[in-house]
């Protein structure tokens, strides 16, 4: 018999049951909640009279239309000056309240993206199974943990059973091999990948990350590169457990006790694909070859290298892709052959679940230091992923570094990466955003927006448009010490 | 949740790809803690001339008379015909009940996205995964004969076609049982499962007890 990939493994170890036609009952070790895709799905569970199934394994957060600007941000809840948001937010609080689930209210100081915050709580761990009610659920998988977006009747099926009604999904393994350049970021690798797989390209699979690429890569790098997975298609992407993950889990809040400890690293250990596992699809990228990436439409897969131009629909090789090609062109203001560090940009937008942990800003902020940022844009923010990494990054002086620079330093949320709050771009302004979607409208009406890794982004601030960050710093930034959190 | 058994209903043609979820309900409406009403605002950026905000009165609004849904000949239509990777990127149900709340009720492409399959399903939508050669035909017909109506038969998992032809489509066994028994399936799980939960979640405590913080599992 072929070995197990680690999905199989964890399929496996959380099948409750299953029907003919393959549709299965999974259990869920943790869920996440926010206040976007629960209030229908807490509404659903009184409705029925129903109760949460398990409530330890559920944990709350706002942070999709919390405001990012102090001022708001001090007065709680109440401060809250967008009306329907407020009751967004005060209604997660009220559902979890009177639910007895835990919750990292809007000025804890564990508050953040839920996706940020799961890990840095050591609430997500090797080998479980993590769902949230946001398509970006797959970060978790970094973990070697099976991790979905779900929707919000899916939500509510999992508070009420513990459980996810799923089909197997089918196995692919990317592999990225051998060194990244100077500069070149995980951020670059996932763009990479889904340009060349495209944004179906994982439909119907779960992906596999792998390779010596991967490896090297930080708990950080490796949550960037699962972040985007559903970008590429795929509902969950996954790293194997290596040495690396143990160490980032150790003596997080929620990690297994002392005595706990032991038993549960042998058992994450196991938590890897087997070497005779057989995947439905392989792709192998060259480390290498992966030049910083920038997009230059309205899906993450129109993306190229920054030395390449905007591509010519003419060369397109059916109708749809052709068409596809022209609408984005028109909504992005850019034409055929224009090359990428032509592009002017107005703003530029350093977060979101991608890009807001720690070792982001310090990338960003290596690139930044001593230097200002250009007259001719109009706004560059930087929004940590969570009040912890805030708090790291001043200890670190990163916020001075940016401040110095001119960039607005705000408090955690997801922010302009959905401009559902304030933060957002104006019509036909182009922005450097750290975040994972260029979709139409994805930062604000008629707003365009250009997927790019931090360092690429701090970069393009200083400069107006985008720049070669390797160029631009010459040299590769120095690496600061992390200050534990 | 809609039972769905048989329907003929007009046809709009949606001639785009990657379709993705913030164009079907842009995220300012998704501040709303209801799961209706989002039909107003449904494709809001395609639909209208200026930028919707949640609970504005869409009547006033100045639309785009381009855009397909609001051309008098779609007026009325039931299902939605739609190119590959329909329904990508964020996970909001927000955008099957907006699709709902229209008077969608079947939407038919050559591939969806997953998180959106699942979540169509789940309010009573059906969605019908055809290929590529076939929906480029729907596309051809659709525009060709205004009027265009397919009776969409769910039990017999065919779509007749005015022309008398008939597409056979494929659909979950359990999808098909809940979609045509209009269930909610928490209940279904509940009923079927809650003993079997309750025995996994027991051996799975016991084989890795760090999964659980405070032991407070339900009792029911
Ligand atoms: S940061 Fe952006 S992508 Fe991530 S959870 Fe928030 S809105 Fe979604």
């Amino acid at each position: 018999m072929a070995g197990q990939t680690l999905y199989d493994k964890l399929w496996a170890s959380h099948l409750v049951s299953s029907r003919d036609d393959g549709t299965s009952l999974i259990y869920i070790d943790r869920h996440l909640l926010h206040e976007v895709t629960s209030p229908q799905a807490f509404e659903g569970l009184r409705l029925a009279d129903r109760r949460p199934w398990r409530i330890d394994a559920n944990i709350a957060t706002a942070d999709h239309n919390v405001p990012t600007s102090l001022k708001e941000r001090s007065a709680g809840i109440a401060g809250i000056e967008d009306n329907v948001s407020r009751i967004q937010v005060q209604t997660l609080d009220d559902n979890t309240t009177s639910f007895g689930i835990e919750t990292f209210g809007i000025n804890d100081v564990r508050q953040g993206i839920v996706h940020i915050i799961g890990p840095e709580q050591g609430a997500t761990l090797p080998g479980m199974t993590v769902v949230c009610g946001d398509s970006h659920t797959a970060t978790h998988g970094a973990f070697g943990a099976l991790a979905h977006g779900i929707g919000t009747s899916e939500v509510e099926h999992v508070l009420a059973t513990q459980c996810l009604i799923q089909r197997k999904m089918k196995n692919m393994q990317v592999r990225v091999e051998g060194q990244l350049g100077p500069h070149v970021t995980a951020k670059d690798i996932v763009l990479a990948i889904i340009g060349r797989i495209g944004t179906a390209g994982g439909t119907g699979y779960a992906i596999e990350f792998a390779g010596s690429a991967i490896r090297d890569l930080s708990m950080e790098g490796r949550m960037t590169i699962c972040n985007m997975a559903i970008e590429a298609g795929a509902r969950v992407g996954l790293v194997a457990v290596d040495q690396t993950t143990i160490d980032y889990v150790k003596g997080r809040p929620f990690a297994p006790t002392p005595e706990q400890w032991d038993a549960a690293v042998e058992n994450w250990r196991s938590l890897v694909s087997d070497d005779d596992a057989v995947f439905d699809k392989v792709v192998t990228l060259d480390a290498a070859a992966i030049e910083p990436q920038v997009s230059w439409g309205t899906s993450p897969e129109m993306v190229v290298g920054i030395h390449d131009s905007v591509p010519d629909p003419a060369q397109a090789t059916d109708d749809t892709t052709r068409r596809g090609i022209t609408r984005a062109l028109e909504y992005m203001g850019l034409h055929a052959g224009q090359k990428m560090t032509d592009i002017q940009l107005d703003r530029v937008f350093i977060g979101s679940c991608t890009n807001a942990r720690i070792e982001d800003l310090r990338a960003a902020a290596a690139v930044v230091e001593g230097r200002q940022v250009a007259g001719s844009i109009k706004q560059a923010m930087v929004v940590p992923g969570s009040g912890l990494v805030k708090r790291q990054a001043e200890q670190e002086g990163l916020d001075q570094v940016f401040r110095d620079a001119g960039f607005e330093w705000r408090e955690a949320g997801c922010s302009m990466c959905l401009a559902m709050n304030a933060d957002k771009l104006g019509a036909g302004e182009h922005c450097a955003s750290t975040s994972n979607r260029n979709f139409e409208g994805r930062q604000g009406y008629g707003g365009r927006t250009h997927l790019v890794s931090p360092a690429m982004a701090a970069a393009a601030a200083i400069a107006g448009h985008f720049v070669d960050v390797r160029e631009f710093v010459g040299t590769p930034a120095p690496t600061r010490r992390a200050v534990g959190l | 949740m809609k039972s769905f058994v048989r329907q003929k209903g007009l046809v709009a043609p949606l001639d785009r790809a990657n379709v993705d979820t913030d164009l079907i309900i842009p995220k300012q409406f998704l501040k709303s803690i209801k799961r209706t009403g989002f039909g107003p605002n449904l494709f809001d950026e395609l639909r209208y001339l200026d930028e919707g905000y949640p609970g504005q009165d869409c009547a006033n609004r100045p639309i785009n008379p381009e855009f397909v849904l609001n051309q008098p000949r779609y007026e009325g239509a039931s299902v939605l015909l739609a190119r590959k990777n329909f329904g990508c990127g964020s996970s909001r149900e927000h955008a099957p009940w907006a699709l709902e709340d229209f008077g969608f009720r079947v939407i038919i492409a050559p591939s969806f996205a997953d998180i959106f399959f699942n979540n169509a399903f789940k309010n009573g939508l059906l969605l019908i995964q055809l290929d590529e050669a076939t929906v480029d035909q729907l596309f051809d017909a659709v525009d060709k004969t205004p009027g265009y109506r397919l009776d969409v038969d769910l039990v017999n998992q065919q779509i007749l076609t005015p022309e008398g032809e008939s597409i056979a489509f494929e659909v979950d066994a359990f999808r098909k049982y809940c979609l045509e028994n209009g269930l909610d399936d928490i209940g279904l799980t509940l009923t079927d499962n809650s003993e079997a939960i309750r025995e996994f979640e027991t051996r799975h405590r016991a084989a890795q007890p760090w999964l659980f913080r405070d032991g407070a599992v339900r009792q029911a």
